[in-house]
């Protein structure tokens, strides 16, 4: 893992604001790190000159762009300090070149009657003396870190060829004392508040397919059921709430499903469910422990990680699995092999493997079976692909506490995100929105 | 399924002394592997004769939890007088009911702790169930690593959270 930039980028007076609906109402604060380690080789050395009157507004609009663009670890910020163009006709190119900026970016912010802004930015190649692409939009000042995150998203597409994820949502558990709560923040884990609160313990909270749900295993009833809530209403189902356990929720990539582990009829076992409830369907029969399932993008299989052949490790069926459908195994490397999540282009899969009593986020290619290990903590969790496929978030800890991390798919750029006032856990990110 | 559960359990009856540790560095099914016939799991009674056996401190019934070695799902020989007594205790009660509740530490992933829970919940049910016990009277669940009664890590946490709670409902 390299080391050789350190970057620490801390956000003071972070609130988290918590939507306590049902037993509490304290509300939940934390500052928020993120902390860079490592970069790629070939990072694109982009300049952004802070828009024009953006320092009216009650967020810098570049602040949160560069912060966003520096933590893919794709890019190096260039200082812009003493040039302030605005328009491309301000521009003079050699002063840019002279910094050594391939990219630049410029703008300017206009405060309009009734709280609106108008944001306009350009993306400019300095080589070829000219504009990349460009945005002009009317945002309300409430929606200005939104606005950013959709610029970072422009910039980061046209200078990469990839979709950015930045306007995406991340889910995770915090837990303060002996109070749980899940939360709901941006990519930057800021915006962050709590979908529900509980005195009991809340883990594996999963994504719908469109954002708009998510499914979570909640044990207020002493033993873990699993509810689907609707983000926009808060209106919540518990959607497996069988006899024994119901737990691991995962969604079918049209929405309309999800597979589930069950101790209903023994043991723990997958089977899928409407995701209203309905339809209960069994799909594994092992004797063994099968669970922590998760879909291919295209719905037609399953991974889950199984004990069957003595050891946990991650097995893949197809859905449409009969009675005598036997599992293929996957991993082979180690002992403990747990907790896989697809890619979302169906090639490869994230997963925790044990080494030398170090948990740790590995990738492994579905064609190849190539295994790469990715960090070298000693406890990570709940590997999240992000839905570029770019990044992995995971659980970690350090000095006891529960925080998040990100690692890049090349293993090469890791980052913190930390809520410092308590434990932080099973992060799930959520996936691309289509555009507003 | 079933025909496994009941050769693991006369295993487990039979055998249990013998096999504390698992070797292995994750759970397993060999508990199952080999068997011996010919406990009798109603030799062993409590012989309740208190006014409230579930809380009176003399009667083995108010002991509720059952603890396990490292990677064991197996209920040790100390325990399982306790077990069977509440066995019959729900034999003798047909309207009395447990929910099991199986607990591990918190290595590894959380989903599959609680699957291991889950083994451990559903092993005393499988002993309650053939020492008189009625299935509907007994719900075996799992809280995973989520409800540790100690914290912190080390043996000493560790194995105070690798436990089964037996729970009567309505107290």
């Amino acid at each position: 893992m390299s080391m050789s930039t350190h970057t620490r980028i801390v956000f003071y007076g972070f609130w988290l604001f918590s939507f306590s609906f049902f037993l509490f109402c304290a509300p939940l604060q934390a500052r928020l790190n993120i902390e860079i380690f490592g970069g790629g080789t070939e990072r694109i050395p982009i300049a952004i000159v802070p828009f024009a009157d953006e320092s009216r507004l009650p967020h810098r609009i570049t602040d949160v762009v560069s912060a966003d663009l520096q933590r893919s670890g794709l890019f190096r910020l260039i200082d812009p300090t003493g040039l302030t163009p605005y328009a491309p006709a301000e521009v003079v190119y050699d002063d840019w070149v002279n910094r050594g900026a391939s990219a630049l970016v410029i703008g300017r912010t206009i405060l309009m009657p009734g709280g609106q802004v108008e944001v306009q930015f350009r993306l400019l190649d300095v080589a070829r003396q000219a504009q990349l692409t460009g945005l002009a939009t009317i945002v309300p000042v409430t929606q200005l870190r939104a606005a950013a995150h959709h610029i970072a998203d422009i910039i980061y597409e046209a200078l990469t060829g990839e979709a950015g994820v930045f306007s995406t949502r991340i889910a995770y558990v915090l837990k303060q004392g002996n109070k749980y709560a899940l939360q709901v923040a941006d990519s930057d884990g800021y915006n962050a508040h709590s979908i529900i609160e509980y005195n009991e313990p809340i883990i594996s909270p999963t994504w719908s397919p469109d954002g708009s749900r998510i499914a979570y295993v909640s044990f207020e009833n002493k033993k873990p059921v699993v509810y689907v809530q609707t983000l926009a209403t808060r209106e919540r189902k518990a959607v497996a709430n069988f006899a024994g356990s119901n737990s691991a929720p995962a969604w079918s990539p049209d929405g309309k499903k999800l597979a589930v582990v069950l101790s209903l009829h023994g043991g723990s076992q997958i089977y899928l469910i409407n995701a209203d409830g309905s339809g209960l369907q069994r799909l594994t029969r092992s004797s063994g422990i099968d669970t922590e399932p998760s879909f291919s993008p295209d719905g037609r299989h399953i991974i889950f990680t199984s004990d069957r052949g003595g050891s946990p490790q991650i097995y893949r069926i197809p859905v449409s699995a009969t009675e005598s459908t036997s599992a293929e195994r996957l991993t082979f490397e180690g002992g403990y092999n747990v907790s896989p999540d697809f890619s979302h282009d169906g090639k490869s899969f994230a997963f925790i493997h044990r080494h030398n009593g170090r948990f740790n986020v590995a990738v492994q290619d579905l064609a190849s079976r190539q295994v790469q290990i990715l960090t070298s903590s000693q406890f990570d969790e709940s590997p999240s692909f992000a839905p570029n496929g770019r990044m992995i978030l995971y659980a970690t800890e350090i000095g006891g506490h529960g925080i998040l991390s990100a690692v890049s798919r090349d293993g090469q750029t890791r980052q913190h995100l930390s809520v410092q006032t308590g434990d932080i856990r099973e992060p799930a990110w959520g996936p691309l929105l289509k555009q507003k | 399924m079933k025909k496994i559960a009941g050769v693991l359990i006369i295993s487990l009856l039979s055998a249990c002394a013998s096999q504390t540790t698992q070797p292995t560095d994750v759970e397993d099914r060999s508990t199952g592997a080999d068997s011996s016939y010919g406990a009798d799991s109603s030799a062993l009674s409590s012989g309740g004769s208190g006014f409230h056996p579930l809380n009176d401190p003399n009667s083995v019934l108010s002991q509720r939890s059952v603890y396990y070695d490292f990677d064991s799902y197996t209920v040790k020989n100390e325990y399982r007088p306790l077990v069977i007594a509440h066995a019959q205790y729900l034999r003798d009660n047909p309207n009395a009911q447990v929910i099991l509740q199986g607990n591990t530490d918190d290595r590894g992933s959380r989903e599959y702790n609680l699957a291991l829970g889950q083994r451990r919940a559903d092993g005393v049910k499988n002993i309650m169930t053939l020492s008189g016990a009625r299935a509907s009277q007994i719900e075996s669940v799992s809280l995973g690593e989520e409800k540790p009664r100690a914290y912190g890590s080390g043996e000493s946490a560790w194995s105070q959270n690798r436990r089964t709670d037996i729970l009567y409902r309505g107290e």
